[in-house]
């Protein structure tokens, strides 16, 4: 295959001032006419660069967070202790550990004296504070390397102008400044020397190089792991606010129904421990004294219910209407052989551990509130405006979370608490029941594919993706970032071009695939969507990676080496290679067993997948074995990216094989983790390996949402090849096995 | 209001409260113990999984009447002061958290494996039916392991 690329050497401003002088739907048209455009004879079907090639989402958010990078606070303080102030949430991902672990690097010091603490929603720091898009670590590598290089050069600066010598003499290393004749300060010794305005700090500051890193790139465990495995850790609902009582609220039976009336207020409002009963547009709320006595009061509420948008809405007319939406390939099929597939994926819950969840304490003239947010910004601008008060009287605590998946880059809940909290003037703690948070939490869009390869001497000639997808909700802040890195856009853009710009800025072929084009369709459903880990790229690569394997089938190839034929540059080749060996690819299987495997590029970052699945009981079937090899350029800290990686694994486990959402009539059947399927430990690899490769690169790729698309892949393609069967229809086992709750 | 009188964490404790309130919202919302961790109250995720009298329970089914005059331990009273019980020792070597939400739950079915069997299986393991929303099982399951094997050399 060919070896060389046909990429133009666009640099990313060119690029971006394309996207600049011409609207994001102009683009999608362009880019398919072109891509259809005759090609030169003699080309060895090259595939011509996606956007997602020369400038992905990471791209406009580095650039979004640069102008306020210098915002970011870190203090030294008379303890050596090192606070650093991150505008990001945690809810899982290790970004606090490896933010740690950059800070304690560039400081000289040790990482038990690094405390990264979560920033309050901070409106100056503008499109600097969303975490999402895997792009943390991406976005924050220069500017917290910066930040902490700066505090180190004012700590020796202080040091040098102490002892009277050049700071060029001396020398940091764990939390201590050290002079050549054996003198020495620790850290927190100089901090108030180091925060004279007048202290002269020559040469200024510069981040390490990679080449004298001593804790980048090495194995680190979380910073947070201790208060984790003792229970100390503190989620929202943990906290101690004054005088924070037990809500929960009675939500209606379809998505987005309304309260019409409360048959029962009195009688519920005199049950044992229940404070008040108060109606808001999203349900009705009781507060309690526990949570058990609001839950049992919850469920003695009598309500009629107004309709939602989506009240007859279910599975099947979804699937119709997506497959009526999505345009038919644009490319006859004539003279060459191809292949079609046809793809379908229900609507999945995010079903963070921790369900959706705050804390407010609403007064006349301001507001407190905690709660996990990935938005906080959006989240105050939003609540403020809601509560009628000044921004500057409104208080937002990020609260580290537990999981997120996607969900938390929506404030509901915080908006509910803010709500209840006024309406019945007291401090509430605000929980959604597991039930609720299935039910009437957000879910990845149902999609539909359509692809259809062709191929001839060996070669495939053309790759053509076509997705129709329930409407994602971008509405939570990040379509700000792409419109402000996009300024010449005109105002008003529609969500429809934001979703566009998303998918056409993450999804892309690692392949040589001759002419690879991909269209996203939208229908809106009235049904509450949001981006779930990898957004558009588990559906629409895990579909990819599926046809790939058929492809290989139909010309005789076997599956890794097709890939490999296929991929376009060595770096990818060394993670599939490696792969296949520690998975032994290839080893012999008994019948019903069978391996597969994947690959997939995302964030600057490359994995693949091998999997070995056991179908021979239909109704258990497991993935007993799986190889993950990640590259992600510079690796902060590789035991954070095998988490995330054996996190994106399981997703894929779940997700391909059991794990959905039923949408009947206006709302999701399932209501817990054993209707929905999600995996336990008995539904999971006993044998997972996984490698990430030493630093390739000078910069850190994204990890976050990497391992779920090619684990997708890997699994589907081991399933067709247990079975004999072509996976078309995700979960692929997906009964009504339960008796759903009521509604 | 009925009184019930037991022991969490080595404290003994008398709550008032009705007899089928149940003991989650017993620890969490009028003794402050915040450990155990709500995620469904139907004992489907078990993310409060905690100890009554030495056998994993949980808290979201046991009603506060069913406690009286028993033992509970949740995940606060499981180290020895400073000193970590060897599986939560494994979890920090395995570093086994993510989100850290579930493995409260986790943990102390572990502790109550091992106390079942020195020796657990891969089946054993498997039988922990606890959800990671995360999906850290397989460090969950190289964590009983390891910690298996160090009690057993103890």
């Amino acid at each position: 295959m060919t070896g060389h690329s046909p990429t133009p050497d666009r640099s990313r401003r060119s690029f971006l001032t394309h996207l600049v002088a011409a609207p994001t739907l102009a683009l999608v048209t362009r880019a398919a006419s072109d891509a259809l455009a005759p090609q030169p004879a003699d080309a060895a079907v090259p595939t011509l660069p996606a956007i997602a090639d020369l400038v992905d989402l990471g791209d406009l958010f580095i650039l979004a967070g640069a102008p306020t990078s210098a915002l970011l606070a870190l203090a030294v303080e008379a303890d050596g202790t090192i606070r650093f102030r991150l505008p990001r949430e945690e809810v899982g991902q290790g970004l606090t550990t490896a933010v740690a672990v950059l800070v304690a690097e560039e400081l000289d010091a040790p990482l038990t004296a690094v405390r990264v603490e979560l920033e309050d929603a901070r409106p100056e720091l503008l499109f600097n504070q969303l975490t999402g898009s895997s792009n943390s670590i991406r976005s924050l590598y220069g500017p917290v390397r910066q930040t902490a290089a700066t505090a180190r050069a004012r700590l020796v600066a202080a040091a040098a102008a102490r002892w009277g010598l050049a700071p060029s003499a001396l020398t940091t290393a764990n939390g201590v400044v050290r002079a050549p004749d054996g003198r020495t300060a620790d850290y927190g010794s100089l901090a108030a020397a180091a925060a004279d305005p007048t202290l002269a700090v020559p040469g200024g500051a510069t981040p390490k190089p990679p080449a004298r890193h001593t804790l980048v790139g090495r194995p680190a465990g979380r910073i947070d792991a201790r208060a984790m495995v003792t229970g100390a850790q503190r989620y929202t609902l943990d906290l101690d606010v004054p005088g924070a009582k037990p809500c929960v609220l009675r939500r209606p039976p379809t998505l987005g129904g309304s309260v019409r009336a409360v048959a029962n207020r009195a009688a519920v409002e005199a049950m044992p421990g229940v404070l008040h009963v108060v109606t808001i547009p999203t349900g009705v709320a009781v507060v309690a004294e526990t949570f058990g006595q609001a839950l049992d009061a919850k469920a003695a509420l009598q309500v009629t219910w107004g309709p939602g948008p989506a009240d007859r809405l279910s599975d099947a007319e979804v699937r119709t209407r997506l497959r009526a939406a999505n345009p038919p390939p644009l490319l006859p099929p004539l003279l060459t052989p191809y292949v079609d597939a046809e793809f379908d994926f229900a609507f999945v819950s995010h079903a963070p551990m921790e369900t959706n969840s705050a804390v407010a304490d609403v007064r006349e003239d301001r507001a407190e509130i905690w709660s996990g947010l990935k938005s906080p910004i959006v989240a105050r601008e939003t609540i403020a405006a809601d509560l009628g008060l000044p921004l500057d009287k409104v208080t937002v605590h990020v609260v580290q979370a537990g999981g997120s998946f996607g969900r938390r880059l929506f404030f509901d809940a915080a908006l509910e608490a803010a709500r209840v909290s006024k309406a019945c003037r007291r401090p509430v703690r605000l929980m959604w029941t597991r039930v609720d948070d299935t039910r009437h939490g957000r879910m990845r869009p149902a999609t539909h594919h359509r692809i259809r390869a062709t191929y001839a001497l060996g070669e495939v000639l053309s790759f053509e993706h076509r997705v129709a997808a329930a409407e994602t909700d971008f509405r939570h802040g990040l379509g700000e970032i792409i419109t402000a890195t996009a300024a010449g856009l005109p105002s008003g853009l529609g969500n429809a071009t934001l979703a566009q710009t998303l998918f056409l800025t993450t999804v892309k072929s690692p392949y040589h695939f001759g002419l690879t084009t991909r269209t996203l369709t939208e229908i809106p459903t009235g049904v509450p969507t949001g981006s779930w880990r990898s957004v558009y790229s588990a559906n629409t690569r895990g579909a990819e990676e599926i046809v790939v394997d058929e492809l290989a089938a139909r010309t005789g190839k076997d599956p890794y080496l097709f890939r490999r034929a296929f991929l376009k540059t060595d770096a990818q080749r060394a993670v599939l290679d490696k792969a296949a060996q520690e998975g032994e690819w290839g080893r012999p299987m008994p019948a019903g067993c069978a391996q597969g495997i994947a690959f997939h590029e995302e964030y600057k970052s490359r994995t693949a997948c091998l999997v070995e699945i056991d179908t021979r009981d239909p109704r258990h079937v497991r993935v007993t074995k799986a190889v993950v090899v990640a590259d992600v350029g510079l690796p902060v800290n590789p035991r954070g990216v095998e988490a995330q990686m054996i996190g994106g694994l399981t997703d894929a486990v779940s997700t391909t094989l059991r794990a959905g959402l039923h949408l009947d009539n206006g709302l999701p059947l399932e209501g817990s983790y054993s209707q929905f399927h999600w995996a336990r430990q008995r539904d999971t690899p006993r044998d997972v390996r996984v490698f990430v490769l030493p630093a390739t690169g000078t910069e850190p790729g994204g990890a976050g949402e990497l391992g779920v698309p090619a684990a997708v892949g890997a699994i589907a393609n081991a399933w067709a090849r247990a079975t004999g069967s072509k996976p078309r229809s995700f979960p692929l086992s997906f009964d009504v096995d339960f008796t759903p709750y009521p509604r | 209001m009925p009184s019930h009188t037991f022991t969490v964490n080595g404290r003994s404790v008398t709550v008032d409260a009705p007899d089928d309130l149940p003991l989650l919202w017993v620890l969490r919302d009028m003794l402050g113990v915040r450990g155990p961790k709500y995620g469904c109250g139907v004992d489907v995720c078990k993310a409060c999984t905690s100890h009554l009298d030495g056998t994993d329970v949980r808290p979201c089914v046991v009603p506060v009447s069913a406690c009286a005059g028993k033992t509970v331990t949740t995940i606060e009273g499981l180290a020895d002061g400073d000193e970590l019980h060897p599986v939560q020792e494994a979890w920090l070597e395995q570093d086994v958290s993510q989100c850290g939400f579930c493995q409260p739950g986790q943990i102390m079915a572990a502790v109550a494996l091992l106390r079942r069997t020195a020796t657990p299986t891969d089946e054993d393991i498997d039988a922990i039916a606890n959800i990671c929303r995360c999906g850290t099982y397989f460090r969950i399951r190289e964590a009983i392991r390891s910690a298996a094997a160090k009690m057993r050399a103890a």
